[in-house]
């Protein structure tokens, strides 16, 4: 327990500390969004139909930034090996260091996004379910990110390579909690895209810690 | 090496069967374009354009089907350590590859005089897009660890963690699909269908079958040559 | 305590990195790891540490009395130190020790401890990014002070230390020999003056 607690720390303090880290995940966030308008024009009818969407783009964006980050550095510099011998399994360290990836990815981004909401123009009543549907979601996120991430350990320079494994097995994500803020923005019931978004994340958050665990036990033998 | 006695037996049996599968599956294909093309009635509200399922559809069954043998696959390197199992996932996922991309193409193409556009947001092409990206993500994979052994883990444990999200993106792209009242261009498979037009699309998934094992033996023969190649060079250099 | 490895082999890729390679280091003993670049020093390591898989060969750790060590038991009872340094920028010297110590299971007041012990103690609060070479080479060695384990398996623990931090790592390894400890170092330099050296060829 008290390893798990000082890892959890550790990859807490490195995230919030680190200029790659959870600054970079907001400012980047806030970024997308704010171009968006630019590049589409600011017919507010336009933007407001696209926001849904595009807050879910943004944060897909967003949380893929950390990732790299999450296990490549310990792989290098034989912090990873240190874990193995550690009596911490290697399933708990790779949720000490996904939950510690959200806290500063998606749980900042689910409170960001309220406040970029007037920006696209996104009805008020929909802001709860925008909060909550990346409140429910982005764990999801994380938890897929880190598999493939401990797969990316193995690839040299390879963070891009992250982003073509990640993006397309997110898709789920993108459309559950995009249709949760349509609906609600459109006074629909959001309920059953979200109880979909949330069945999608608990998938995720077991399947991903135990292929990650996996993947990194695999550079043993 | 040890590893490589059994693959000895398999290169073996791999080589008289290839040309009888690779022969057999060019007949099949064949006789399953002619049975399309010419046999199989018009439909009546499609018209010609319709034949185009008879390359279409089987093609899509294989994007899946060739995922899910390359998870099998993966699955069996993963618990059994068996070298051949990484083989046959590795070599099979460009297959499945271009399966998945003629069945986009040929989608596209079918979409054209019925929709009078080059895409639709139809569920099942877009689940098959997303298929084809999952292909290309696992080819990266392969490509980006230079490593071959630590290339073949990575690659096992992410076609397993693409399996067991191929049904849950095919789900949400539906849903998806349904929510935004998309269209349902290929309905085409149902029981409602006539025999007519059941055996060329039959003949034609049969033909693909047989085509992927031929294809599958011709790349793993290579890449069991590459690996033996390699060892030899590796081999050599420690002696000089 | 007993470290004995016999007809190891090791295969990296596809690559045999060694193989028929015999050690046998008892209580008080240290091995010294020689050879050129890429001769299987470090693989060797990690293999001693339990993080390599063998392709053939027997390796145990037995205890006093002669039962051979497993699982997290035998995780408890060695020291492992990398030849890189696990320093990051963003956290502090002491604090990068305090991270060691929980995941050594190390009383958290050894922390402090371990830094006077490698003259590290002025420069506790300092962030890692301003340490230099031979710091935080001492700063990696420093967590073999936060907790006694009976076998030290050391990756070329000489790089970047002047000569008093030398004496000092040498002072510190003697000692441990003296209490009946086993080291296994790696090295391109002499090291442990006196104690057996094992020469490890390309392809050997």
């Amino acid at each position: 327990m008290r390893t798990f607690s000082a890892l959890f720390w550790r990859e807490l303090v490195l995230n919030v500390r680190s200029s790659g880290g959870a600054a970079l995940s907001a400012a980047f966030f806030a970024l997308i969004i704010v171009l968006t308008p630019l590049g589409l024009g600011p017919n507010s009818a336009i933007l407001k139909s696209m926001a849904p969407g595009l807050f879910w783009i943004a944060a897909l964006l967003a949380t893929l930034l950390g990732l790299e980050r999450m296990l490549q550095q310990d792989a290098d510099d034989g912090t990873l090996d240190l874990l193995r011998l550690s009596p911490l399994p290697m399933e708990l360290v790779v949720v000490a260091k996904m939950v510690a990836h959200w806290l500063t990815s998606g749980f900042i981004v689910a409170f960001l996004a309220p406040l970029l909401a007037p920006m696209l123009s996104l009805t008020q009543d929909a802001l709860p379910i925008l909060a909550l549907s990346l409140l429910i979601g982005t764990p999801g996120l994380s938890a897929i990110g880190a598999a493939a991430a401990a797969l990316g350990t193995s690839v040299q320079r390879g963070g891009m390579v992250l982003a073509v494994l990640v993006l397309p097995l997110n898709v789920p994500f993108l459309i559950f909690g995009a249709s949760a803020v349509s609906a609600a923005q459109s006074g629909n019931d959001p309920w059953q895209a979200l109880s979909f978004l949330a069945a999608a994340s608990l998938v995720a958050m077991v399947v991903g810690p135990l292929a990650a665990a996996a993947a990194l036990r695999l550079n043993e033998d | 090496m040890l590893a490589y006695a059994n693959p000895q037996r398999f290169l073996r049996l791999a080589r008289t069967l290839t040309p009888w599968t690779l022969g057999a599956g060019v007949l099949l294909a064949a006789v399953g374009v002619f049975l399309g093309l010419f046999v199989a009635p018009p439909d009546y509200q499609q018209g010609e354009a319709a034949r185009i399922i008879y390359v279409h559809v089987p093609a899509a069954w294989m994007a899946l089907f060739v995922y899910v043998c390359m998870a099998i696959s993966s699955a069996v390197a993963f618990i059994w350590k068996h070298p051949l199992a990484d083989v046959a996932a590795k070599a099979s996922a460009p297959i499945g590859c271009v399966f998945t991309a003629l069945a986009l193409v040929t989608g596209m193409l079918w979409g054209q005089p019925m929709w009078g556009a080059w895409w639709v947001w139809d569920a099942r092409l877009t689940s098959v897009l997303i298929l084809f990206f999952l292909y290309l993500g696992y080819i990266v994979l392969w490509g980006a660890i230079e490593e071959p052994t630590r290339a073949a883990r990575a690659a096992r444990i992410l076609a397993l963690v693409g399996v067991v999200n191929v049904p849950i993106i095919h789900f949400s792209v539906e849903w998806w699909s349904t929510l935004h009242q998309g269209a349902t261009v290929f309905r085409t498979d149902g029981p409602s269908m006539s025999t007519s037009m059941l055996i060329p699309l039959l003949t034609m998934a049969l033909a693909y079958n047989v085509l992927y094992a031929a294809f599958l033996l011709i790349r793993m023969r290579t890449e069991i040559s590459e690996r033996r190649l390699r060892t030899i060079r590796l081999g050599l250099e420690a002696v000089s | 305590m007993r470290l004995i490895g016999e007809s190891l082999a090791s295969l990296r890729g596809e690559r045999v990195v060694f193989r028929n390679l015999n050690l046998d280091v008892a209580a008080g003993q240290a091995l010294v790891l020689h050879g050129p670049n890429g001769s299987g020093k470090t693989t060797l390591l990690r293999i001693l540490a339990g993080l390599l898989a063998l392709m053939s060969g027997k390796l145990r750790l037995l205890d006093d009395h002669g039962n051979p060590l497993a699982g997290e038991q035998r995780d408890r009872a060695l020291h492992f130190i990398t030849h890189q340094d696990m320093i990051r920028p963003q956290l502090r010297v002491r604090e990068t020790l305090r991270f060691h110590a929980a995941l050594l299971g190390a009383p958290v007041r050894e922390v402090d401890r371990a830094l006077e012990a490698w003259g590290l103690g002025a420069l506790a609060d300092l962030s890692g990014a301003l340490l230099s070479a031979g710091q935080r080479r001492r700063l990696s060695l420093a967590r073999l002070s936060l907790q006694p384990r009976n076998v030290w398996l050391l990756d070329e623990p000489l790089v970047a230390l002047d000569a008093p931090s030398r004496q000092n790592l040498n002072d510190i390894c003697a000692k441990h020999l003296g209490t009946g400890g086993i080291i296994v170092a790696a090295s391109h330099e002499t090291f442990l003056a006196g104690s057996r050296t094992l020469y490890l060829g390309t392809g050997a």
